[in-house]
């Protein structure tokens, strides 16, 4: 194998599971550290100049970064990141002298933001400190957009949604609530340096099926739903319901219902239950109210009597894997009728812009999903950028973030009459020891074998009966620090220097995990299984040194690696040193004028 | 010295071998040890060893003197017996030990001057009386722990880090196996755990006084250019001799060696050593060429490894004494007072 690059800015970055996993690029593993140290106000700010919702991402996130974490792999729980993020921002203290200074002299540039969600926020936030003018168009009558609309209050309390979206908005935004964007044609008309869209994917899907059409009254689209529990419009709901879908909407939508009032609430997916879309935790959280969810079950049929809906007939089916993809056959047992007198639907939602004219040089695909540029999601119409759920469909909110990011640094190339792609500014890392004396180094390397802190929920009663009391109760401090300990610390990175290398063996005997091996170079297949250990995990790296005297080179694998600095603890030369890697994201601000 | 605790968990695919026990089973405490010090890989390839033939740790005990080397016993076999002595009277307790009992399996494990210096005596004994025990010598040639003086391996015109150089002749430990008449005699060096690992297997099982001089640099005073125990100096000069493969009871032989270049030799408990010769016309099995082959490569300066001598049918103390099969810490009151009748018999066979 090739000797490997370390100064690739992406080699160390994937070392970091958690960093790399997370759309924003979140630096994982120094908030928990700064949390670690009660230093509560700059972890949030870490986490806030990447993914600029800390509060909100600490409860609703949909946290990749998890089931990446390399604790999964060496033992079996990831460290609870997300929930880590809320302790920051339930703990925090004073922020504002850390805020970015917003000009009062603007740059001459007018920004317009269509919608007012999490992805028009960030852009929002990243232009305003270089003095754009902008100004932020939503038809409801506050901003937020779904984080307000379709998270339930039991999982996002309003205070915590109003004070990251406020903070944004009175750093300088004109928002225009209740403007219903009727033509993108119109708003072309305002003449706008650039135009925003994130207007996200706010069209719930049907189903058509025999009856539906006869019952309409008594069916619900689950987001349209949510919206209007959010907006107060709709305060209770009776009788038997059943949820239809398998995501998070379904999820949310059945524990709202227990909530208003429903007799029965029962979640009924065509699918399996370990591919549902629903997060882990969203599912087990249904479950520990009490709602059944019934797997394999597609609906065939709405029953009615003159329009009132009686029950629904389902068939029974199951998962046959052909090609190795999941089909679903009829099991040839008899369909299934159940009661319901309210439907909600939660199927799954799609992006959709009725409004924007198809002759104005936007073109889009045959799903109806505008054409962007993956790199600069500036669309067909140079002046016109997209992110958030209305570039690629639905995502979650930290994809919101980071497509703000990319798209802010697009719109302000293009306004300094710079190419969006061409001009954008490289990744970068660097690379810092941190060895501070003898045996002393600048952080906690000592592996602590604790099980994964479970977050204390709020009483069972008392949040089915008030739609406003928050579930997760969030950890303590203390709870908070023990869970910061499981942190492994992978972005402090083992970097080897060749020519320092004597060859001694003392870091191969001293591995707790058996990374390191001095082995004759041969190509990746014959290495990873030559190793101490065999390296059976194709998606985690080997470092490879350049040869060392013995002809031989080092070989590390990184998949287990502890980040315990035993290596360069045991080092006699310094051929080992622990050094801290700091990604450089492009960001806008990181390379402000 | 490391202040960071080595942490208990483990690789998820580290194997357990037959008796249940993982490698990190066999490892003692965390090495006080300068970082780099060879001795560390001694005791590594150590624990390699027993692993892989899962001896049981409870039924060792580990022996040594006073020095560096000697600190080592407590950084592996964590859960066995062991005994550190007075400055190198090591193989006095381990013969004592092994007369005691047998069943044990001994590791004795010193240094340049614990048995060079102040142990010459007690070492060349131990050989003679052929204990069965596997005797290290972690061999660096200085005295590191008193701070980088020339020990009594130390070769003539060796330098010392501040480029003196030593005015006296080196004592050559294997040679003095050698000639006293150990059964099992090897060399090798911290730094070739594909060398080194099976030849402690090797010598684990030889039913014999088994000797490893085992090149072990000292990083803080010993490991410079002008010494001849420094990394760079053994990688450049070692010159191995007989490469042995230590195979298993249940593993087949492959053949593919031409003949006469591969020896084998059975070991006790049904496995083999395989002895792939890197000259032909070297005889691992004639004293006399060893001597002599060692003593050729010494005045060339070359440092030659591998297993250089070893007795197919070796004897132990405990045959040339002829004491019973029973561990003697096991006999009872009646074993070794049959009663005044037996005397008496005993007595009348006289008159």
């Amino acid at each position: 194998m090739k000797a490997t690059n370390i100064y690739d800015p992406n080699y160390f970055h994937k070392v970091v599971d958690c960093q790399w996993a997370c759309p924003a690029h979140t630096p994982v593993p120094e908030y928990i550290r700064l949390i670690a140290q009660e230093r509560y106000t700059e972890a949030y700010m870490v986490n806030w100049e990447s993914n600029v919702f800390p509060g909100i991402l600490g409860r609703t996130c949909d946290r990749p970064c998890e089931p990446a974490c390399r604790r999964v792999r060496t033992e079996e729980k990831p460290v609870a990141i997300c929930r880590l993020k809320r302790v920051a921002a339930d703990f925090k203290g004073d922020i504002s002298s850390y805020l970015p200074h917003v000009p009062k002299q603007k740059n001459g540039k007018r920004i317009a933001l269509l919608g007012a969600g999490p992805a028009s926020l960030a852009v929002a936030r990243d232009l305003l400190p270089l003095g754009y003018e902008i100004d932020m168009f939503d038809r409801d009558p506050g901003g937020g957009g779904m984080m307000r609309s379709q998270i339930p209050a039991f999982r996002l309390p309003a205070d915590v949604l109003e004070e990251e979206v406020d903070l944004i908005v009175n750093m300088g935004i004109n928002a225009h609530y209740d403007y219903e964007i009727t033509s993108m044609k119109n708003m072309l008309d305002m003449d706008y340096d650039a135009y925003f869209v994130g207007t996200g994917a706010p069209r719930g899907r049907d189903l058509d099926l025999p009856g539906r059409r006869e019952v309409s009254e008594h069916i619900s689209i689950g987001i349209d739903w949510l919206s209007s529990v959010a907006f107060g419009h709709t305060t209770e709901i009776s009788g038997k319901v059943i949820v239809m879908g398998g995501g998070n909407t379904a999820m949310d939508c059945c524990r709202t219902s227990k909530r208003l009032g429903a007799e029965t609430v029962t979640v009924v997916v065509r699918s399996g239950f370990q591919v549902m879309k629903a997060s882990e935790w969203e599912k087990e959280d249904a479950q520990a109210e009490g709602i059944p969810i019934l797997n394999n079950r597609p609906p065939k049929e709405f029953v009615h009597d003159n329009g009132t809906l009686k029950g629904i007939v389902f068939e029974r089916v199951k998962p046959v894997e052909e090609n190795g993809r999941l089909k679903y056959i009829p099991t040839g047992e008899d369909d299934v009728y159940m009661e319901a007198d309210h439907v909600l639907m939660a199927i799954g939602q799609e992006n959709h812009c009725p409004w924007i004219e198809r002759d104005l040089g936007i073109e889009f695909d045959k799903w109806d999903c505008p054409i962007l540029d993956e790199d600069t999601l500036q669309s067909t119409h140079p002046k016109i950028f997209f992110g958030g759920d209305s570039a690629f469909g639905p995502e979650n909110i930290i994809w919101a973030s980071a497509h703000a990011h990319k798209a802010a640094i697009s719109i302000h190339l293009h306004c300094q009459g710079k190419d969006p792609k061409k001009d954008r500014p490289p990744e970068g890392i660097n690379l810092i020891s941190q060895k501070m004396g003898i045996h002393e180094w600048s952080y906690d390397a000592e592996h602590d074998p604790s099980k994964r802190y479970i977050v204390p929920h709020a009483n069972l009663r008392r949040s089915l009966d008030n739609i406003k009391v928050e579930v997760e109760l969030g950890f303590d401090e203390d709870l908070g620090y023990q869970e910061t300990q499981r942190c492994l610390n992978c972005d402090v990175q083992t970097v080897f220097t060749e020519n320092l290398c004597i060859e001694c063996d003392a870091c191969v005997d001293i591995c707790p995990m058996d990374c390191i091996t001095f082995t004759s170079n041969q190509d990746e297949e014959e290495l990873r299984s030559s190793l101490m250990i065999p390296a059976e995990n194709p998606e985690q790296d080997l470092y490879v040194s350049e040869d060392l005297p013995t002809g031989r080179v080092m070989v590390k694998d990184e998949d287990l690696c502890l980040h315990c600095g035993l290596c360069a603890e045991r080092c006699p030369t310094n051929a080992w040193d622990m050094q801290k890697s700091i990604v450089h994201n492009p960001q806008i601000g990181t390379f402000a004028e | 010295m490391t202040f960071v605790k080595k942490p208990e968990i483990h690789h998820p695919l580290l194997t357990v071998n037959e008796i249940g026990l993982k490698r990190r089973d066999y490892e003692g405490l965390v090495s006080t040890l300068c970082a780099g010090c060879g001795h560390d890989s001694v005791s590594a390839a150590i624990i390699q060893a027993c692993s892989e033939l899962s001896l049981p740790p409870h039924r060792f005990a580990k022996l040594s003197g006073i020095g560096c080397s000697s600190k080592t016993p407590s950084y592996f076999l964590g859960n066995s017996h062991g005994f550190n002595s007075v400055h190198g009277r090591m193989p006095s307790v381990a013969t004592g030990a092994n007369i005691a009992n047998r069943d044990l399996i001994y590791i004795g494990v010193s240094g340049d001057g614990d048995s060079a210096s102040i142990g010459l005596g007690q070492f060349a004994h131990a050989v003679r009386r052929k204990i069965n025990m596997l005797y290290i010598v972690d061999n660096n040639g200085t005295y590191g722990l008193t701070k980088g003086q020339f020990s009594a391996t130390n070769d003539r015109g060796s330098t010392s880090k501040r480029g003196v150089p030593n005015l006296y002749s080196a004592i050559d430990l294997v040679g003095m196996a050698l000639q006293i008449g150990a059964s099992f005699v090897a060399r090798s060096f911290s730094g070739d755990k594909t060398q080194l690992v099976p030849l402690i297997k090797a010598a684990l099982l030889h039913n014999g006084f088994s000797f490893i001089d085992i090149i072990s640099p000292c990083v803080m005073f010993n490991n410079h250019d002008g010494s001849t125990k420094s990394y760079g100096h053994v990688r450049d000069k070692s010159a191995p001799i007989v490469d042995a493969d230590f195979v298993a009871s249940h593993e087949e032989i492959e053949v593919d060696y031409a003949p006469g270049s591969t020896e084998v030799i059975d070991m006790p408990d049904g496995s083999r050593l395989r002895l792939r010769k890197l000259d032909d016309s070297y005889n691992p099995r004639s004293r006399v060429d060893a001597l002599a082959y060692a003593q050729r490569a010494l005045d060339e300066g070359d440092v030659v490894t591998g297993l250089l001598y070893v007795e197919d049918d070796p004897a132990d103390l405990h045959e040339v004494l002829e004491t019973p099969d029973a561990p003697l810490s096991t006999l009872t009151e009646s074993d070794l007072c049959p009663g005044s009748e037996t005397l008496a018999s005993i007595n009348a066979s006289f008159r």
